[in-house]
């Protein structure tokens, strides 16, 4: 058992030696480099569904974590819909029925669009250091690239993943692959990303892939980001609920 | 012989008024009895083929096994092709799409916000098509409480107990607000033309019945459909003509499209095999055939536990399946019992009524035992008595059959079209969570055209077979002391 202990502090002060940061330290720059002040960019959600793929073009203005605007751009169908986040709400605007609608209760577990994501999964995107006690698991070697393997558990309740495990890159400090987990220990979801690129000062991935893992025959969800701009300024007048009918 | 007869039996009309009468009311009434019966049953069973089973009903296969969920992404398509095979392949059955869906219903106030909320369970019905006999089969005309029926793709039907619960008046607006074929969430807009009350019980409590292209809209579900329901013209569930229709369509039909899928599936994966276009035709087919077969013989389609990644995902999953209203939830179980209930009950009613007239054709013979003890006195012999009393019962036996089961047939078609009228009754049942019909109505079937000739004529000649055999017991020597005393 002693002998055990000694081995890991020493592959733990091995790890820690070899990039000087500590367990916090790996978070923080993973939320520093995923979040920021203020993002505009476009994106592409490809929904591969089970009998056919979607594709859905938007646009987004966020700051912080707080605050979200999203437009869809195209299908034609879905075009003109609008969804506003302020702090812990969010309305929907659809240009047919020219209603604002609150999401809230049941309805945020529902998937956004028809994707791997839900609405749930967009609210929480407060930083990871806030939410979860982070645990080293170890490293692991993949496509030739180290990784961290960390074990996160929720430091507060009601979040839709009490716990995930992070693949992360240890020169990007991006979470290369994710699965997340029920507090049973269900794994819901798996997430990924690639294409990484440095992006004003950060680097940052050009695609995500989500998968539902409780839906079946599930093929995931690309979510691609196209043009993205860090740290603008984004007038307040944005985050107006008047501008969903706009 | 037949002539003498009959003329003998309109002469003395104490052995032939009296007994035809009997005969026709007791066939008139067995005929309408078993078709009232029979009427009734199908009474219950319509009401939930009309919302939920349909006589037929055609699903894919994948949204079989989670019917429970609504999985409309899972719903048919290119239903309209299906549907002009199905009525040029079954015409007796009229065949109808649906799309079941749910969501919350939102109200708005003046500044469109809402004003209150609820959850619904809507169906899209093919109302506005034109010869569709939708209104008729929900009975809407008669179920509407306020408003119209639905005119245009936007409008729709609000049961009464949601309109009471989220305070909705007929030429309202509201919002449908849920997910679209791809899951995705959606908000549409109706114009509430009517509330209606289908007088059973809470069936209805969270109803909304829009047109099929209103609920297509809003699902964003073209040319789909949760599934298509098959009724017969006369509305009348016939299980053996059902349960043979879905075999045959399950075998044939159904079985060709999982085939036809599968070797779309195999040529698409094969396709992407080096050198796959420099082969011909008839090999490319062959390899089709032989990779679709070799996945089927193994059990390869959607078998992870035995294959892990190699299992296939089998796109017959997504082929139409039919399912008769027997296959519905415990349905089989209600079918079965009805039938047996429908036999034990008219089974003993016809024995009662047959040991009525055998009795009366006992009576019959009986009474005339001097008669019969003169005639063989004259000299007509044992078996020219008992065959002219038999012919004669036959007569009488025919003749009362043939107008009971005419009075018989006309009170049951009068019933199966006007019905009767429970509505008062079944509204003190409303808090129930029953799902009755409000109005009885009884059914003609084949078989009542014939069912009367059994007790009509069997028993009555019967009756007199037994009374007859006395003739043969009587000693002509004795004969004459007997017509003495």
């Amino acid at each position: 058992m002693k002998k055990k202990l000694l081995f890991s502090v020493l592959s733990l002060s091995f790890v820690f030696g070899q990039n000087d940061m500590s367990v916090q330290d790996i978070i923080k720059a993973m939320d520093d480099n995923l979040n920021a002040k203020s993002r505009i960019l476009t994106s592409k959600m490809v929904v591969h569904g089970r009998r056919s793929t979607r594709t859905i073009e938007s646009q987004n203005w966020i700051v912080g974590t707080d605050y979200a605007f999203t437009e869809y751009l195209s299908p034609p169908r879905e075009a003109g819909t609008k969804m506003l986040k302020l702090g812990a709400k969010l309305w929907t605007y659809s240009p047919q029925t020219d209603r604002v609608i609150q999401i809230s209760g049941h309805m945020l577990r529902q998937s956004v669009m028809g994707s791997d994501m839900s609405y749930n999964d967009m609210m929480e995107d407060r930083p990871l250091l806030e939410l979860y006690d982070a645990k080293l698991e170890g490293s692991v070697e993949i496509d030739g690239r180290d990784h961290w393997i960390m074990l996160l558990e929720a430091k507060e309740k009601g979040l839709s993943y009490p716990k995930r495990r992070a693949w992360i890159d240890k020169e990007y400090l991006l979470p290369m692959k994710e699965e997340l987990y029920a507090k049973s220990g269900k794994l819901l979801k798996t997430a990924s990303m690639d294409g990484i690129k440095k992006v004003q000062g950060r680097w940052f991935p050009t695609r995500f892939i989500f998968k539902d893992e409780l839906k079946r025959n599930s093929k995931g969800t690309e979510w691609i980001i196209g043009e993205i701009q860090f740290d603008t300024d984004i007038p307040e007048s944005r985050f107006d609920k008047g501008r969903l009918r706009k | 012989m037949i002539k003498f007869l009959t003329k003998g039996l309109l002469r003395d009309r104490s052995r032939s008024l009296f007994p035809v009468l009997v005969i026709t009311l007791t066939v008139a009434l067995v005929v309408f009895a078993i078709g009232f019966m029979r009427g009734t049953m199908n009474s219950l069973f319509l009401d939930t083929a009309v919302i939920l089973t349909g006589h037929e009903k055609i699903v894919t296969r994948a949204y079989n096994e989670e019917s429970q969920l609504m999985p409309n992404d899972l719903a048919l398509l290119d239903v309209g092709q299906l549907i002009h095979d199905l009525n040029q392949n079954y015409p007796d059955f009229f065949w109808s799409p649906r799309i079941t869906f749910a969501g919350l219903l939102d109200v708005p106030d003046e500044d469109r916000e809402t004003r209150s909320q609820g959850p619904v369970i809507a169906f899209g019905i093919d109302f506005l098509s034109d010869g569709s006999r939708q209104v008729e089969i929900w009975e809407l005309e008669r179920s509407i409480v306020s408003g119209n029926l639905p005119e245009n793709r936007d409008d729709a039907l609000i049961s009464s107990k949601l309109a009471d619960q989220l305070n909705i008046k007929a030429g309202e607006s509201v919002t449908f607000i849920g997910s679209t074929m791809d899951n995705a969430f959606t908000t549409c807009n109706f114009n509430v033309s009517g509330t209606f009350n289908l007088r059973k019980g809470q069936t209805d409590k969270q109803m909304m019945l829009v047109d099929l292209s209103g609920a297509r809209f809003a699902l964003d579900m073209d040319d789909a459909a949760s599934a298509i329901f098959g009724f017969t013209h006369s509305l009348y569930y016939d299980d053996e003509v059902a349960v043979a229709l879905r075999t045959d369509y399950n075998n044939t039909k159904s079985g060709s499209i999982v085939q036809r899928l599968r070797n779309e599936q195999s040529e698409e994966t094969l396709s992407y095999m080096n050198g796959w276009n420099r082969i011909s035709k008839k090999e490319q087919e062959s390899l089709t055939k032989q990779r679709t077969n070799g996945l089927n013989d193994n059990k390869m389609y959607n078998n992870a536990e035995e294959w892990g990644e190699l299992s296939v995902e089998d796109p017959g999953i997504f082929s139409p399946f039919m399912l008769a209203l027997r296959d519905g939830n415990q349905m089989g179980t209600m079918v079965d019992i009805s039938g047996a209930m429908l036999a034990i009950m008219g089974g003993i009613f016809l024995v009662v009524v047959m040991v009525v007239l055998w009795n009366m054709g006992l009576m019959n013979g009986l009474r005339r035992y001097g008669e019969v003890g003169l005639r063989l006195a004259m000299g007509e012999s044992k078996g020219q008595v008992y065959r002219s009393m038999i012919s004669e019962a036959v007569i009488i036996g025919l003749t009362g059959t043939v107008i009971g089961t005419g009075i018989g047939l006309a009170l049951t078609y009068y019933v199966q079209e006007n019905g009767i009228d429970y509505t008062k009754g079944i509204e003190a049942l409303s808090n129930s969570s029953m799902v009755m019909p409000n109005i009885f109505y009884a059914q003609v079937t084949p078989d009542l055209f014939y069912i009367g000739f059994i007790p009509g004529v069997l028993a009555t000649v019967f009756g007199t077979m037994l009374a007859g055999r006395a003739i043969y017991k009587r000693e002509m020597a004795q004969l004459f002391k007997e017509l003495e005393t």
